[in-house]
């Protein structure tokens, strides 16, 4: 076998060493009745074969090199630079593990200080943890941190009915067993300003996103009176954000959020089917001794020369055990890795041209939409990348349409989260989108209305 | 030392060119825009210079032994990197209609199979990101399960004293409280102590095997047979899967729910830290708990997205850490039924060859070297002669041979711990290199313990105040009007 390298004449030679004549011997602590069982498993294949085999699975899907997304929703089609990968790909970056030796991982601790750094300053707060696991997690941990910054325990949390329905059930899993009250998300319309009326004191945290699932972009104003409200009853906020947003618009330290979490895919990492992705996770300095996962911290070695290694580990599971601030130990480093080389090579002008396209391409396209008949564009609010739009036919209907007939996978379809909308979708424009799919699309969605379409159940 | 990168910016420079707009423009709405952007202005070649020196400030299996107890840092094949990036795999949106990712939807449907069937579970759900994030969506199920059999007032999980942190932490974000085991002086759990706490407030056990002493657990059959006596489940922590692939199945033992670790016993790398990927594997009664939505064929044969009838609900956004799946599908179908159970001898051969050596050398006491060994071994760091050394000065004078020093002081059980885990990727020429280098470092150690001391000598910083990064935390550096 390729992967295991030892001759017969090693193996006999080992076995000599041990004491033993046959491997058999070193497992006769399993009880015999369960030991060797034969696995039903596939027969192994060579690289080769199993590149073929590998390589028509891939073929049998649809991807977004080939044909155009507008779907969103939580995980985006960002453009990647090349230099990402390069980075990414050195072995001595990805086949490390945690730097629990800092002096043979000044590399990767540095890297993640760095990355800390920029996620510092991207979203205007003081630090940053070294990742979760994705959006969904940040957000359930960002919970469980404000519950325990309280000193008398609180358990109410209060949910924005437009933070993504994902992130909200994700929280609702993992606080499960912890006796909260999980409220503010059961009618759909709860805007922040009632959000912020339900903040009482018996609440830990209030959680929001901006821009909000909808796509709708809240003021800077907005959210500094949310901010207010919410730590007028000692509560904290805490603020989900798009990171490629930030390259424009004000970031939530500036508007007074205590905590900001952030699916950071699209800082670098490819859609990869959902995972793995970035979870941001930053908070205010007061916040640190609470705050959960890995922190690399700057410090000075015996000779007095800068380095930098893993640090506040006592709030972490292997020293705390069951009195940690999170059972959080493998992160996602590697995609913090990539997000920071992201920034890093995107830099000031980079990060804002990319939130620019957005902006304009996407707003293109809903101006253009708008103006077919039949569908309306529901955005009181400026928006950054996202928009609802109201279909003239059921969604399913209609991106099956866009997909068969003009090779374009269409808007998230809104009806099963939020069905007071409508028959409605959730388009999504970022800078990988020309003009020229935005006009495919906008002809797709008018010949919809005009066309019989086939009725779904025949399709399914 | 190497520059931190904003002292690399210089105002006016850029690593990227857009495209300008191809549409109309809209106003951007001023009152909303940010002041400034304090990122970074660098050039392309200087970026990666960084990192390419960053890189070189790093070890990695890639470089060389990597025998870090606990974390079965294997080799991890190429062909797995190729694969995972696939435009067909790496340029797929998760919330695509399913008609359009069947292919990515079979793989996940067979590794689900394939998991269980190594494991000998009825069902997987691939969603958790990670073992500890697979450690809480266990303990959910388990608790779930016996809200759902009118056992609600359960709350207490027994863990082993030699357990990972992760387990009682776990526990403890679900809301249940942690009894601590004691281990038996042969390694094993404390079965009379185990007993006496099987009460009728017993979610389950969370069990270890083989354990972090790297011994398989003699009672296992016994200690899982008292808990179901009890009411209570059984969690079995995957983390040490590596020594017992086509050797015995979890599930058979009596093991009702598992994690995976796919990022050791399935070869995904470690990243630096992560992305791992931590399924769960459950037995029938459990199957319904399960988070997702997870996979499953339809009459038509086509693959379909399905929720759990009692699902804990979901962990994560999507689906789970996709890119490792394909890297584990790829390397497990390389290896096949034999090829897997060849892994975890070479594994448990290699861990065993080391303890031999050590022995018959007697720098090391190796607490239970009476017993073979599973893929790993906990020796300690107490060389007679040489009482001023500890673990950590031997860690580190590892690192000046050339190789990453174990995992030191855990388990937390054994005093002065070095817990060393060579994997089955290593030649039996690296393995006589470690040992000579640790019986070298014994004599060192009784001769010029200084030496030991002031460890590493080579690498590129020396030894780092932790202490001062603690009391003053200096977590980030963002430029002046960053925020």
């Amino acid at each position: 076998m390729r992967y295991t390298p030892h001759t017969d004449a090693d193996r006999r030679a080992m076995m000599a060493t041990i004491g033993i004549t046959d491997v058999a011997e070193l497992f006769a602590d399993v009880p015999a009745e369960y030991r060797f069982p034969k696995l039903e498993l596939p027969a192994p294949l060579t690289e080769m074969e199993v590149a073929r085999e590998l390589e028509a699975l891939a073929d049998e899907n649809t991807h977004v090199g080939q044909v155009a997304c507008f779907l969103g929703a939580g995980a985006y089609n960002h453009f990647v630079p090349a230099v990402v990968d390069t980075v990414i790909s050195r072995g001595e970056f990805y086949t490390a593990y945690t730097p629990y030796q800092p002096e043979i991982s000044q590399g990767t601790l540095q890297a993640m200080f760095e990355y800390q750094s920029m996620i510092a300053a991207l979203t205007g707060m003081d630090a940053a943890n070294a990742s979760h696991y994705d959006g969904a997690t940040a957000v359930a941990e960002a919970v469980i941190m404000a519950l325990h910054s309280h000193r008398t325990p609180r358990k109410k949390v209060l949910l924005s009915p437009v933070l993504h329905p994902q992130y909200r059930a994700v929280v609702r899993t993992y606080t499960q067993g912890m006796g909260l009250r999980i409220v503010g998300d059961e009618q759909p319309d709860t805007d922040f300003h009632a959000l912020a009326a339900l903040c009482d004191e018996e609440t830990a945290v209030v959680v929001v996103q901006n821009p909000d699932f909808l796509g709708q972009l809240h003021s800077p104003a907005e959210m500094r009176d949310l901010a207010e409200a919410v730590h007028a009853r000692g509560a904290l906020l805490a603020v989900s954000v798009d990171p490629i947003s930030l390259g424009l618009f004000t970031p939530p330290g500036a508007y007074g959020a205590d905590i900001v979490t952030a699916e950071g895919q699209a800082l670098g990492n490819s859609l990869s089917f959902g995972g793995p992705y970035l979870g941001i996770f930053a908070f205010r300095n007061e916040l640190v001794r609470r705050s959960s996962g890995r922190l690399v911290g700057e410090t000075v070695d015996a000779n007095g020369a800068c380095g930098y290694v893993l640090t506040l580990s006592t709030r972490e599971q292997h020293i705390r055990r069951g009195k940690a601030t999170s059972n959080i130990c493998t992160n996602q480093g590697l995609n913090a890795l990539a997000a920071a080389v992201y920034l890093a090579v995107m830099g000031k002008h980079g990060l804002r041209k990319v939130a620019e396209l957005c902006w304009h391409k996407a707003h293109y396209a809903a101006d253009r939409i708008a103006q077919i008949p039949g569908y309306e564009v529901v955005a009181p609010k400026p928006f950054f990348k996202e928009f609802v739009v109201r279909c003239p036919r059921p969604v399913a209907e209609i991106n099956r349409f866009l997909l068969d007939e003009y090779g374009i996978i269409g808007g998230y379809d809104l009806s099963h989260d939020y069905p007071h909308l409508g028959q409605a979708m959730l388009l999504c424009v970022t800078e990988m989108n020309t003009v020229e799919e935005i006009d495919d699309l906008v002809h797709a969605l008018a010949e919809v209305t005009e066309s019989d379409l086939i009725p779904l159940e025949v399709l399914f | 030392m190497e520059p931190f990168i904003y002292d690399l910016s210089r105002p006016g420079r850029r690593g990227v060119d857009m495209p300008d707009p191809d549409v109309p423009l809209t106003p951007l709405p001023a009152e909303y825009l940010r002041d400034d952007l304090p990122l970074p202005e660098i050039g392309e070649p200087e970026v990666v210079r960084h990192y390419v020196r960053l890189s070189q400030r790093n070890y990695a299996v890639d470089k060389g032994f990597y025998p870090l107890g606990s974390c079965t840092m294997k080799y991890n094949p190429k062909i797995n990197e190729r694969m995972a990036r696939l435009p067909g795999f790496a340029l797929l949106h998760p919330l695509q209609d399913p008609a359009t990712v069947q292919g990515a939807m079979q793989l996940m449907y067979e590794l689900q199979q394939m998991l269980a069937e190594i494991a000998g579970f009825a069902a997987v759900s691939l969603q958790p990101a990670a073992g500890a994030h697979g450690e809480l969506s266990g303990v959910l199920i388990m608790r779930a399960a016996q809200v759902a059999r009118g056992q609600g007032h359960r709350h207490k999980i027994l863990v082993p004293d030699s357990a990972h942190g992760t387990n009682p932490a776990s526990t403890t974000m679900s809301g249940l409280t942690v009894i601590e085991i004691p281990s038996g002086a042969d390694g094993n759990v404390d079965l009379e102590a185990l007993k006496a706490q099987l009460d009728d407030q017993v979610v389950g056990l969370m069990i270890t095997n083989p354990s972090t002493l790297g011994l398989f657990e003699q009672h296992i059959v016994e200690i899982c047979r008292v808990v179901h006596e009890a009411g209570g489940f059984v969690y079995g922590d995957g983390a040490n899967l590596n020594a017992i692939m086509g050797i015995t199945r979890p599930g058979d033992l009596g093991i009702d729910v598992l994690h995976f670790n796919l990022h050791k016993t399935f070869s995904t790398p470690h990243g630096g830290g992560g992305p791992g990927s931590g399924p769960v594997g459950v037995s029938a009664e459990l199957a319904d708990f399960l988070p997702g939505p997870i996979v499953a064929q339809n009459a038509e044969g086509e693959y379909v997205w399905t929720m759990p009838a009692r699902s804990i609900g979901r962990v994560k956004a999507f689906h789970g850490n996709f890119g490792m799946f394909v890297r584990a599908y790829t390397y497990i179908r390389m290896h096949g039924a034999e090829g897997l159970r060849r892994v975890s001898e070479d594994a448990v051969l290699n861990a065993n060859y080391i303890q031999a050596l050590l022995k018959q050398r007697g720098d090391y006491p190796i607490p239970h070297g009476d017993r073979f060994c599973m893929h790993e071994l906990v020796a300690q760091g107490r060389i007679a002669g040489a009482e001023g050394v500890h673990t950590l000065d031997i860690a580190k004078r590892l690192i000046d041979y050339g190789f990453h020093p174990p995992t030191i002081y855990f388990p937390l059980i054994v005093p002065e711990a070095l817990m060393i885990e060579p994997t089955e990727t290593e030649t039996k020429e690296t393995l006589d290199a470690f040992v000579d280098a640790l019986t070298a470092i014994a004599q060192e150690a009784r001769t010029n313990p200084e030496l030991l001391h002031t460890a590493p000598h080579t690498a590129p910083v020396r030894r780092l105040d932790e202490v001062r990064a603690a009391r003053q935390p200096i977590l980030a550096r963002v430029p002046v009007g960053g925020r």
